[in-house]
């Protein structure tokens, strides 16, 4: 794979660097942080431009939030339902969260902040301490009968229940490391087909002609990030009602 | 050594030997999902988020394969 000493360098690309120079230094105030501020400012502009309107027939940018914000609540009262109403602030921000954070890291140059399992895992272990304390919160002791599902008999109890726990357990794990990978193995991938373009294109005269072949398949691995993005945030948001109606309805 | 890489490479290609289910899973998942929709056409909007839903899940597991792959071959 080596042409002139250059090898495929794939995962420098999910470095940390300090921000805003020596003041980003003194506190560790990484380009990670740097995107979430951009997200989360975006996010916030796009919710209040959005509705500030109040036109009953929406513009553009009250279009984009009623959008966002119907996909949602549709989301959350299809899964939790009614009862859902609640909790659908907390979806809608994990929601605009994860989604502003996938898609700004397909920009040239930006950084994914959802590729690093740090932030994944703080997200999905948030949404397991909300579950299990609403959980506690409205069934109370009740609660633990989760783990061992009425009407199967007493005999099984000893593999049912650790069978339960470990699977309630492993929630946040699984869920994390599904939005990480994703982003990791997209932008890997594309990492890749970046190098082979400028790999085939060192090659003399028939390379750079060559080097069309993965150009075109990159263009067409963005669009598949962009439908990974959207979808990613999607499941996160569908895992994290899915887990918010076992919670309320305890099964 | 290069022994040790070689066996770093054929690890990584035995680790993503996991995908031979996910790709049965995953062309199981659409073909049913088509089927669903093909003979009632009024289900897809029902049917299609949970065919989404079951296409991430299933897809999941490839990742975690692939990731366990980048472990083998960069650390």
């Amino acid at each position: 794979m080596a042409a002139e000493g250059k090898t495929i360098d794939a995962l420098s690309q999910f470095e940390l660097t300090h921000a805003f120079g020596p003041i980003g230094a003194a506190v560790n105030f990484t380009q990670s942080n740097a995107h979430m501020l951009v997200a989360s400012v975006v996010i916030v502009l796009v919710m209040i431009m959005g509705m500030a309107p109040r036109a009953v027939v929406p513009g553009r940018f009250q279009a984009l939030a009623e959008t966002f914000y119907e996909f949602v609540e549709n989301l959350v009262i299809g899964q939790v339902g009614h009862e859902g109403k609640r909790y659908f602030p907390f979806v809608f921000a994990l929601f605009m969260f994860v989604l502003f954070g996938n898609v700004l890291g397909l920009f040239p140059y930006a950084f994914t902040y959802t590729s690093h399992i740090a932030v994944t895992f703080g997200l999905a272990f948030l949404v397991f301490l909300v579950t299990t304390i609403v959980a506690l919160a409205l069934h109370g002791k009740k609660f633990f009968g989760y783990f061992f599902p009425e009407g199967a008999p007493l005999w099984l109890a000893p593999i049912i229940v650790p069978v339960e726990v470990v699977s309630y357990l492993s929630r946040p794990i699984s869920l994390s490391v599904r939005l990480f990978a994703n982003m990791v193995a997209g932008h890997v991938l594309l990492k890749v087909f970046a190098t082979f373009v400028v790999l085939l294109g060192g090659l003399g005269i028939v390379g750079p002609l060559l080097a069309v072949l993965p150009l075109s398949v990159n263009v067409l691995l963005v669009g598949f990030e962009l439908l990974v993005a959207f979808l990613q945030a999607y499941v996160f948001a569908i895992l994290t009602s899915i887990y918010l109606h076992d919670a309320v309805h305890l099964h | 050594m290069e022994i040790v890489l070689a066996a770093k490479a054929i690890g990584a290609g035995i680790a993503v030997l996991a995908l031979f289910g996910v790709g049965l899973a995953l062309g199981n998942i659409f073909s049913t999902l088509i089927a669903s929709v093909a003979r009632n056409p009024a289900s897809r909007d029902t049917v299609f988020p949970i065919g989404i839903l079951g296409f991430a899940l299933t897809e999941a597991v490839a990742l975690f394969a692939l990731l366990i792959a980048f472990l083998i071959l960069f650390t």
